[in-house]
């Protein structure tokens, strides 16, 4: 597609660890286009973060590998940049928020060095200049007097109000592509909720594309127009926020769906559940990843992976028996 | 009526916070500030609030981690809060814990076995072939295999840990268990699963849960009534239902509209609260909710709100709803 900002194609990502290579990412593909918001939603281990230091080459070395597939950005891809290179485009032209702040800021710098640091290194201004943006970029992500803030400590502020300060980090040079993962999981409820309205309003006001790493099926649903269910190391299933929510084919994305407790449920029925537990990524079953937890599995599904089929033009499901009930 | 498993009456437990070069009690961090609730036999009270607000304070206070400030804390019509160790041993049978991180609640060091038949031990029931027997019964109704018994914590997945919590917790078959986030550390998958768990055991075992967590959906699941709690105050109460349909306080209303409802075509008119929650230690004076209320009074600055008792059984600590200030204004007019 013409309109894709960025295609991950057929990438596979693997660790070395002391118990032998295991491959954390294992073939998949999907774009994000311009201007819109992708969510990848699956549980801890499923491999969406590893998709994001994938994409921006950011793997602890040595032991993470990217050994197959393109990561096209902008038509060009992005896997065989040197690291120079990369570090021109990361900041600059895609930019990450992590889950943690704290850990993201660095503790023993003030947050007005933290931000003229990243606008001074990729664009070509004076100091004078970068703190005036750097304040104003402040302001723009709704931190009261933010002169004063420049010279504070992250320790001096809140959690809310340091994943702000990250946000004002990553857009300072207006991106195209913002990478969030999991930007609120640390968050309180109301926090959660200035924060992404937060990001929702920055991407209107600069066009940038956001891809959104959640485990929570809420915050995909409120943000997302497309989505990518991982499920152990590969695409379960991917299509538009209507495709998902309305009509999901994957057994998991079905499963996801009906075990979350909802505001309207009847108080103490039976969630539903997902039996078992997702597969090591050690010993993964030769077939399908979702196999010993499916409730539709036969000899098929353990015989070889399934290929990811389409439902429609936006839908995509990787699994044999999508057309059963 | 019958008396209620758990009657706690304007508890407080504030911290010192040492301060200065001589370490002196300047002030005090007000983790609860009077709080009063009440749990009946085989009922779910689920205690909704943010981070800080006091919550996992206000159930290790009845579970006696801590010695509360003052006020009183009634189990099944006798005072506990006061009791020194000794005296409260019984009752800690009684009252039981789950925590939310179930990799720092159990010893790793110790097998699974040694961890379930620990508080036999300490309370002296039964010898060790009585012990090894309900270990394995144990094991068995949170579904984990007996093979178990052998094996240490970090064998497990999260999930199943969080059931060895469980059966630790029920082992001495108590009546009131107190649970501290138990399903936030998990996967959605798997936080059914245990929520599941937890609802049968209840009406097995007949038990009473005073149901701690920051996710409302979850809470609003699990309980019969749900309080929710704003630094160290609960400032609403009532049936879940109520609570959700016809929640009347400022903070109830903003915290189920920053919920995100995962179902895309519900485009929500959110009403988002700006702010953060303030410091325990110096808490805002009036209603401690004041500073971040959208609908905020000149009342509220400098008088706290009591909990109204409204008809539907909820209660609401909030002038909007108290009869003097809706009566003056209408004076006023």
């Amino acid at each position: 597609m013409s309109d894709a900002l960025l295609e991950v194609d057929h990438l596979v990502t693997e660790f070395d660890t002391d118990e032998g290579r295991v491959r954390a990412v294992d073939d998949i593909s999907f774009s994000a286009r311009e201007g819109e918001t992708l969510g990848i939603v699956g549980e801890s281990g499923c491999g969406k973060s590893v998709t994001a230091l994938s994409i921006m080459r950011l793997l602890p070395q040595p032991m993470g590998q990217i050994v197959g597939g393109r990561v096209l950005f902008k038509g060009a891809d992005l896997t065989q940049r040197t690291l120079p290179e990369m570090e021109k485009i990361r900041g600059a032209d895609i930019s990450m928020v992590f889950q943690e702040p704290m850990t993201a800021l660095n503790p023993v710098h003030t947050i007005g060095k933290q931000l003229t640091e990243v606008l001074l290194l990729h664009k070509d201004i004076t100091t004078q200049q970068a703190i005036k943006e750097s304040i104003a970029m402040l302001d723009k992500v709704g931190i009261p007097s933010p002169d004063i803030r420049m010279t504070e400590y992250p320790h001096q502020l809140s959690g809310g109000m340091r994943q702000r300060v990250v946000i004002a980090i990553a857009l300072a040079c207006k991106p195209s592509l913002l990478i969030a993962d999991e930007p609120t999981t640390a968050l309180d409820v109301t926090i959660q909720a200035q924060i992404l309205e937060l990001i929702k309003e920055l991407q209107n006001e600069m066009g940038m594309s956001v891809i959104l790493i959640t485990h929570d099926l809420g915050v995909i649903a409120e943000v997302c127009q497309q989505v990518v269910v991982m499920y152990a190391g590969k695409v379960a299933e991917t299509g538009s926020v209507y495709d998902l929510f309305d009509s999901p084919k994957h057994p998991y994305t079905q499963g996801l769906l009906s075990s979350i407790p909802r505001l309207d449920s009847v108080p103490k029925s039976k969630l539903n559940t997902i039996e078992g537990m997702v597969p090591g990524l050690l010993d993964l079953p030769a077939g399908c990843r979702f196999e010993n937890r499916c409730p539709r599995a036969d000899e098929t599904c353990a015989s070889s992976p399934p290929p990811l089929e389409l439902v429609s033009d936006s839908h995509k499901v990787s699994c044999y028996k999508w057309q059963q009930k | 009526m019958s008396t209620p498993i758990l009657e706690v009456e304007n508890l407080k437990m504030h911290f010192p916070v040492k301060d200065g070069i001589f370490l002196r009690t300047s002030k005090f961090n007000k983790a609860v500030d009077g709080v009063s609730l009440k749990i009946m036999p085989g009922e779910t009270l689920g205690l909704v609030g943010e981070s800080g607000c006091g919550k996992s304070t206000l159930g290790r206070s009845i579970a006696r981690l801590y010695n509360p400030t003052s006020g009183s804390i009634k189990f099944e019509g006798n005072e506990i809060s006061k009791l020194g160790s000794n005296a409260l041993k019984p009752i800690r049978q009684d009252i039981q814990m789950i925590f939310q991180d179930p990799m720092e609640s159990l010893n790793s060091r110790h097998t699974v076995g040694d961890i379930l038949e620990e508080p036999f031990i300490v309370q002296q029931i039964g010898d060790s072939v009585y012990r090894k027997k309900r270990v394995r019964e144990l094991l068995d109704i949170v579904g984990l295999p007996a093979r178990s018994t052998t094996r240490y914590p970090f064998e497990f997945s999260g999930g199943q840990r969080q059931r060895i919590g469980i059966a630790r917790s029920i082992a001495l078959n108590p009546k009131l268990v107190i649970c501290d986030e138990p399903v936030s550390a998990l996967d959605v998958s798997i936080q059914s699963q245990i929520l599941n768990l937890l609802i049968d055991l209840q009406s097995e075992f007949s038990l009473s849960y005073l149901f701690i967590a920051h996710d409302l959906a979850v809470v609003k699941h699990i309980s019969d009534r749900i309080a929710i709690m704003y630094l160290g105050k609960i400032v609403e109460s009532g049936t879940g239902e109520n609570v959700y349909q016809h929640a009347q306080h400022p903070y109830t209303q903003s915290l189920i509209s920053a919920i995100p409802v995962p179902d895309p075509h519900r485009k929500s008119t959110r009403q988002i609260i700006s702010g953060d929650v303030p410091s325990p230690i110096d808490p805002p004076s009036g209603c401690t909710f004041h500073p971040r209320c959208p609908k905020v009074m000149d009342i509220c600055k400098h008088t706290v709100p009591s909990l109204i008792h409204r008809e539907d059984t909820t209660s609401t600590a909030c002038h909007l709803v108290s009869e003097e200030v809706v009566s003056e204004q209408v004076r006023s007019e």
